[in-house]
């Protein structure tokens, strides 16, 4: 997929990446699709697909249950799956990956076994860039434990204010959890440092992936991220397969978050001992056939190589910000240090909703709305925004048909 | 594009351009919010009630074309109606924007200017869109005052 040109960088071949994907060879409104809602969810490659079917076709029994061939089979997948998850991220122990639903589950999770020992007056920080999916599970827990939550304002470029941050550390801050990249502004945040200057108190870090891992590789441990939550299905993979990565040392200490199957190691009415990680934490029959599906968009993402998607989407991105912000009557909703993927705007007069519509029209698939960060709009003053997101398979093509379609929104409104 | 034109006709872009009845109305008795969750589309319908008939009605509130000229066209519609009409030519309203067929002509001659809306019933993800300033209308009218209505 990828090859080395006389310089060292490597290079995408997107016409032959595009191929790969079934779904973007199609028409919308008759038009081609212009695909620019990755951060929502992306598309999936053939092999993913193919995964899934394959699956269910050949491999479908539940998984550490049974002394059957399917079962074994099925067993072995899904661990194989672990496993790519675990060299993908570079954790320590396959006992520090455990599979949920997508990063929404993960928070939760943390939030109801991690959060069961906070007390009222302890103190939670987050950012006001947050998702819904990383503000709602800590209001809940600060409901329930009486800790409060403390928030880490942003500018209007979009970055957090690194200097609150410091003022909001105290000996009462019990867990700071933050985004690697904003989902509706695109900022990468400065991760490292904000994890740095936790565990100088000695403080714990959750880190929100979801917008990061379709973009950049990462590596928790250099990070030194005490738990790092992402979603299957925005990088390429199946709906219904997450990812909660845990230093295991703090994993060992979470109570069970449900109860059921598989979290078990043996069950008497009068007590119930319980298995050990990472399936303490995965009660109930997971959804297999989706972190099958995992696996082998690990395996498609390592193949294309994480240095040539990486440098195609930092060209991508910013010839597509150079060309929205370029067109009389558009406003750019965040202008971060470090942008990955996400492009807000908004047009003189026209609502997101009229223009997301209309674009949709012209076969252009976009976001238009709050994108589950209500704060974040009423902090620019906007009820929602317009929002293009970008994956590898990407064009400039489809950058320079956006422009079009946003001057044909323009137009429409003209009369 | 001909659907989209049908949709943002000349009269729908000139009334979200230039609402009328726009702002807070002093001697409202009456107030309902709507709210469209999944869009943002925000709405407070004013309305001064005498007995059963809607002496006035403006409205204040941001949101997609659809929604500000629905709220412009509907308060010029209603004023001086009696709650009943209001209520039927809501019902009116509805079948126009989620019918299958076209509306017959006794029915668009009903409707008036709000006839212009026909063009959504193309497009089922905006109904709520055209429909939110009716039901803010039908809270305020019965008199649960400051109510927040919801269109998820």
């Amino acid at each position: 997929m990828t090859h080395t040109t006389t310089s060292s960088a490597p290079v995408l071949d997107v016409a032959k990446v595009r191929a790969d994907f079934p779904a973007l060879a199609q028409e919308v409104h008759g038009k081609p699709l212009v695909y620019l809602d990755n951060a929502a969810t992306s598309q999936k490659p053939r092999a993913v697909i193919d995964a899934v079917s394959d699956f269910y076709k050949h491999d479908n029994a539940n998984v550490h249950r049974g002394v059957h061939t399917l079962s074994v089979h099925a067993t072995e997948l899904y661990e194989g799956a672990r496993e790519k998850v675990r060299a993908l991220i570079n954790a320590a122990e396959l006992s520090e990956i455990i599979f949920v639903r997508g990063t929404t589950e993960g928070i939760n999770l943390v939030a109801s076994s991690f959060g069961a020992r906070f007390k009222p007056g302890d103190e939670i920080i987050i950012s006001a860039l947050e998702h819904h999916s990383n503000i709602v599970p800590w209001q809940l827990l600060c409901e329930r434990s009486g800790a409060k939550l403390r928030v880490i304002p942003i500018d209007y470029s979009g970055d957090i204010v690194m200097d609150e941050y410091r003022q909001l550390l105290n000996e009462r801050t019990k867990l700071v959890a933050i985004a690697h990249v904003s989902n509706s502004l695109g900022t990468v945040n400065p991760v490292e440092e904000v994890i740095q200057l936790a565990h100088e108190r000695g403080i714990p870090v959750l880190i929100d992936g979801a917008q990061a891992l379709p973009h950049f590789k990462v590596d928790v441990r250099a990070l030194g991220a005490d738990f790092y939550v992402f979603s299957g299905h925005k990088m390429f993979g199946p709906t219904g397969s997450g990812i909660l990565y845990g230093r295991r040392e703090l994993l060992e200490t979470l109570p069970p978050y449900q109860g059921g199957g598989d979290m078990i190691a043996s069950v008497s009415f009068a007590k119930t001992t319980f298995n050990v990680l990472p399936h303490r934490l995965e009660a109930g029959t997971p959804d297999i056939a989706a972190v099958v599906g995992l696996g082998a968009a690990i395996d498609y993402l390592n193949g294309l190589g994480w240095d040539a998607v990486a440098a195609h989407e930092r060209e991508l991105v910013s010839y597509a910000v150079e060309r929205i912000a370029g067109i009389r009557g558009v406003t750019l909703i965040g202008t971060p240090a470090h942008r990955a993927g996400v492009v807000s705007f908004t047009i003189d007069g026209i609502h997101p909703h009229d223009a997301g519509m209309i674009l949709d029209h012209e076969g252009i698939a976009i976001r238009a709305g709050h994108h589950c960060t209500q704060p974040v709009m009423d902090f620019f003053g906007v009820p929602a925004t317009n929002r293009a997101s970008f994956a590898f398979y990407n064009t400039r093509d489809d950058v320079d048909k956006l422009a079009a379609g946003i001057q044909k929104v323009q137009d429409v409104f003209k009369g | 594009m001909s659907e989209l034109r049908e949709l943002y006709q000349e009269m729908i872009l000139d009334h979200h351009r230039h609402p009328r009845n726009f702002g807070k109305l002093a001697d409202a008795n009456r107030e309902a919010e709507g709210f469209n969750p999944l869009c943002g589309d925000r709405v407070t319908v004013y309305a001064h009630i005498e007995g059963d008939s809607i002496q006035n009605l403006s409205f204040e509130g941001s949101g997609c074309a659809i929604c500000m000229a629905s709220c412009s066209l509907m308060t010029e519609a209603v004023k001086g109606m009696n709650v009943a009409d209001a209520e039927a030519l809501f019902g009116r309203f509805h079948d126009l924007v989620t019918a299958d067929a076209p509306a017959g002509d006794a029915e668009t001659e009903a409707l008036g200017k709000l006839a212009v809306f026909e063009g959504v019933r193309e497009f089922p993800v905006r109904v709520k869109c055209a429909t939110l300033p009716w039901h803010a209308l039908r809270a305020a009218v019965r008199q649960i005052v400051n109510q927040s209505v919801s269109t998820e």
